[in-house]
């Protein structure tokens, strides 16, 4: 285990805030993706910053999902996705993470559709924790129920741990991947329009979850609620079909500060 | 319901509506009928079981030796040996075939490997019980050097049920949603963590079922212990998986056909505790699985 053990140093080395290199969490260079011939991305370039929500907003088919998984390096379960170009986590470019279940890790992703684990709702949120060797059960209530709370989800299943989290309505199930995300401990959560399969008012309330986790994280919003990315994303990018059209400050963006007459044409639902 | 006579006449039937009817009634009754006609044999069959054999069947039956040259006594010998083939084989095949299936559903790549070997579960599950029987001579007892023994004969067992195993495993495998694998990998859990904890304790079910299955097959085959470990008549119990045993199977086969003056009832009775073992584990495979049905979660 040791290369396991220097990778995870790498990964956190010491980071000096003055430094504007170690504001930033991502960094995307050039990157392409492919399935076999058709293209699903390319040529993005883009950085995520720490403790920042970045929006990703564009129609169906943009290539958002892809990028997702490329961050994840899940296209090393997909022998027909083939990623070139880099991305940088904290520096490192994820190809060369040997251990890449610590890089998977560290990053916590939440589905379009909840994917409650067919497990109890304890153990759903207990699953990483477990991974990581945590067999104590004092210790995993902790966690459970923080992750749990911090998922604003805690109050309406405390009485029900050990009911299976399919049980759950949609919109409890969403929060429960989210508070699954969370027990992670993750330094970069991803969110792929998470809100498709949830009540508005339970949207909101995973608004407010997602704000109040910014200072501790990178989050990036993927969301084809264009008026999502206003609320929550600091930064926020456009993709249309496998190209990103345009990045910049969320409020330039929906003030029509762009460099491209496509986002505003998007933004303001002309097309998409 | 205003005006009931417009509403006949939109609704009257014409010629072919009546012969379409027609048709559709002889179909569903033939289809039917064949349906119906699968219940024939078994039902023959228990009957027959049932009036001829249940007469001799007892407490002493069961649980005694043959005597008198095997036309009299019980059949202990015949069916603790049977527990004993069904269970060696089934040490051998269940690990190897949830394994295999494991690897098959859950770790190959589609290449001229995995295609090989889902070849040869087709080709193995094709092979006749007899030439299984002169494989399990020439390798276990000869070239392993086993000798005719509970070994040898559930080996051979075990080989010629592994693509049951494996085809049962294989798909309550891939009944499992790609979704639950896909968010354990992206949670950083390595393929076999999620296997473990995700994917086998949510196919358990459809594996236990195939295993039963295997069971029941295994108990009523004859060919491939006749050869391999299994005797006509042994006056000791098998003490270890290097003896030789009898098997119910086979010893129906020899009160039925190579004893002379066996009474009437006896390869009756034989084919009836046979045919019990075998549908009591059919029906604990049924319950089984719609026990784990009911717990399903998702």
């Amino acid at each position: 285990m040791v290369s396991a053990v220097q990778e995870m140093d790498q990964l956190t080395r010491d980071q000096n805030p003055a430094d504007p290199a170690n504001r930033v969490k991502l960094e995307v260079r050039d990157v392409a993706i492919r399935y076999g011939s058709s293209i699903a991305i390319s040529e993005i370039n883009l950085e995520v910053r720490k403790n920042e929500i970045f929006g990703i907003i564009g129609p169906s088919n943009a290539g958002k999902t892809s990028f997702l998984k490329a961050i994840n390096r899940m296209n090393d379960f997909d022998s027909g996705m083939s990623v070139e170009g880099e991305i940088l986590f904290d520096g490192t470019d994820i190809r060369d993470v040997r251990n890449v279940y610590a890089l998977r890790n560290r990053i916590g992703v939440v589905f379009p559709l909840p994917v409650g684990l067919p497990l109890t709702v304890y153990e759903n949120v207990a699953f990483v924790p477990r991974l990581r060797g945590i067999g104590d059960k004092a210790e995993l209530d902790v966690i459970v129920e923080r992750c749990l709370t911090r998922a604003a989800l805690w109050d309406e299943v405390k009485d029900r741990l050990n009911s299976l989290g399919s049980l759950l309505s949609g919109g409890q199930q969403q929060r429960l991947t989210i508070a699954r995300a969370l027990s992670q401990e993750p330094e970069l959560l991803m969110l792929d329009e998470f809100s498709i399969a949830v009540d508005p008012v339970t949207t909101m309330r995973i608004e407010d979850v997602l704000k109040e986790l910014k200072p501790e994280m990178s989050i990036i919003l993927v969301t084809n609620l264009v008026q999502q990315a206003r609320r929550l994303a600091d930064r926020t990018a456009f993709f249309l079909d496998g190209e990103c059209v345009e990045i910049g400050e969320t409020d330039d963006l929906f003030s029509g500060r762009v460099k491209d007459a496509r986002t505003t044409d998007y933004i303001e639902g002309r097309f998409g | 319901m205003a005006n009931p006579g417009i509403a006949d006449n939109q609704f009257l039937e014409t010629e072919l509506n009546v012969s379409a009817k027609r048709t559709e009634t002889l179909f569903r009754i033939l289809f039917m009928v064949m349906a119906g006609l699968l219940i024939l044999p078994v039902l023959i069959i228990l009957t027959t079981l049932l009036v001829k054999g249940s007469s001799i069947i007892s407490f002493d039956f069961l649980f005694t030796s043959p005597t008198d040259g095997m036309t009299a006594g019980g059949i202990f010998p015949a069916l603790l040996g049977t527990v004993w083939l069904v269970g060696v084989a089934l040490i051998i095949s269940v690990p190897v075939g949830v394994a295999a299936a494991v690897y098959l559903s859950e770790y190959a790549p589609d290449n001229w490997f995995t295609r090989a070997i889902n070849l040869a579960i087709i080709n193995l599950a094709g092979v006749p019980s007899i030439v299984h029987a002169l494989f399990g001579v020439g390798a276990f007892v000869i070239f392993f050097g086993f000798g005719t023994s509970i070994l040898a004969a559930s080996m051979t067992l075990a080989v010629m049920t592994l693509p049951v195993v494996i085809v049962a495993t294989r798909e309550s495998l891939q009944a499992v949603p790609q979704a639950f694998r896909e968010a354990c990998w992206n949670m950083g859990a390595t393929r076999w963590q999620t296997i473990r904890r995700v994917v086998l304790p949510n196919s358990v079910s459809g594996i236990l079922t195939g295993v039963i299955l295997e069971v029941s097959r295994t108990t009523g085959e004859t060919a491939p212990i006749m050869f391999t470990g299994a005797a006509f008549f042994i006056p000791v119990l098998p003490e270890s998986v290097f003896d030789q045993t009898m098997a119910l199977s086979l010893h129906l086969f020899v009160v039925s056909t190579q004893v002379p003056n066996v009474p009437e009832a006896l390869p009756y009775g034989v084919a009836l505790v046979l045919i019990s073992m075998v549908l009591l584990m059919n029906s604990a495979s049924i319950a089984l699985r719609m026990h784990l049905r009911g717990k399903k979660k998702w």
